[in-house]
């Protein structure tokens, strides 16, 4: 399934329904560029949670609402309300535990 | 992040730079990634007589004459503080600063500092404030407070990093930062040194290396080193260890007779995946 770019006009209505796994990163940060080939597999792997994005740079105000203060930050919401959360770089199993 | 090594060694000490002429000797493609080697231990040792073919040299100069063998081998090397480490697809991803480098093993050369303790607060408010990495996180704290506890070589560069991006930077460097508590309950709150606190929102911890327990969480440590097998071979499949950080004694013949094996047994292990694979 695809990943899906998360902005604050669309944050809300797209984690609304259904689970949905955030991936916070920044271009300027070493580890996301790690973690996002592990979620884009994790996106492969479990069709049935919606996988998303969102750019901290570009989305501040989404960064902020939800305190992310080190990225990568990984947020499972479970039809709009955050459920789990992990700070720091995850492998594949990492976050098949975080979305259970 | 251009190709895959074969190995991937962390550390430009004797325990690294052995280890990568070794898989340049096996025909292996080696990346040697390390901050500055001229900052650690052996660098400050007046002189070495125990090394042998290498007479009265100082730590200094047995560490640039290393270097030179990497150079004349025409091994790749970057400078820079690797900062997480993540398996993949039957390799590991690693990244320094704002890049990314990808190999088929890991050999872990970094020194003896695994054991450096943690300031109080600094565990418990990880990724809540405590940062170990300027470039990845100082975005988040523009026009906030901050402070730099500047422990390695890196720490001023950093500090003006953060600076430059729009934080209000209290910098501490080595000896002012080695008495630390981290404050705060949920996030930092502040930073208490020599007595004073100060309020900040978040603290940048700049060791010159990030120890290989936090690097690859789940790696078998045992008194701060890592545990590793006859064969260099560490806890986590496909990760080699060699020189100091494996424990005592910390000798220069025993690191690199010890990056010489983990390379050896690195190779021997890329032949037989590359085995199951048929």
């Amino acid at each position: 399934m695809s990943v899906l770019e998360l902005t604050k006009d669309n944050f809300d209505q797209t984690v609304g329904t259904g689970t949905s796994l955030v991936d916070f990163w920044a271009v300027w940060c070493g580890p996301c560029k790690m973690q996002s080939p592990i979620v884009d597999a994790f996106a492969e792997k479990r069709p049935d949670i919606q996988v998303c994005k969102v750019n901290v740079d570009e989305q501040p105000e989404l960064a902020m609402r939800f305190g992310v203060m080190s990225i990568p930050t990984l947020m499972v919401f479970r039809d709009g309300a955050l459920v789990n959360k992990t700070v720091g770089l995850s492998d594949i199993d990492e976050i098949e535990r975080l979305c259970q | 992040m251009d190709g895959i090594f074969d190995m991937l060694i962390l550390g430009a000490g004797p325990a690294g730079i052995s280890a990568a002429l070794t898989a340049h000797a096996r025909g292996r493609s080696a990346l040697v990634l390390s901050s500055d080697p001229m900052n650690t231990p052996l660098a400050r040792a007046p002189r070495i007589d125990n090394y042998p073919g290498l007479p009265g040299m100082s730590g200094r100069e047995l560490l640039a004459a290393m270097g030179e063998s990497l150079e004349e081998q025409g091994i790749s090397r970057v400078t820079g503080r690797a900062t997480a480490v993540a398996p993949f697809g039957g390799t590991f991803m690693v990244s320094a600063e704002q890049d990314v480098y990808r190999a088929r093993t890991l050999i872990l050369a970094v020194g003896a500092q695994q054991g450096a303790k943690p300031f109080p607060g600094e565990a418990e408010l990880l990724g809540r404030g405590v940062s170990y990495c300027a470039t990845c996180d100082g975005m988040l704290y523009r026009g906030k407070r901050v402070a730099v506890l500047g422990l390695g070589a890196a720490g001023e560069k950093d500090a003006a990093f953060l600076e430059r991006v729009g934080c209000q930077v209290l910098y501490l460097g080595p000896t002012q930062a080695k008495k630390c508590e981290i404050k705060g309950t949920d996030r930092v709150t502040g930073l208490v040194a020599d007595g004073e606190e100060y309020p900040v929102e978040g603290v940048f911890i700049l060791r010159d290396t990030v120890a290989a327990s936090v690097l690859l969480p789940g790696l078998a440590m045992e008194g701060g080193h890592i545990t590793v097998g006859a064969d260099m071979a560490a806890s986590v499949p496909g990760v080699f260890a060699a020189g100091d950080c494996t424990g005592r004694p910390y000798q220069i013949a025993r690191a690199v007779g010890q990056g010489n094996i983990a390379a050896l047994a690195a190779d021997a292990y890329m032949r037989k995946e590359q085995e199951k694979q048929k």
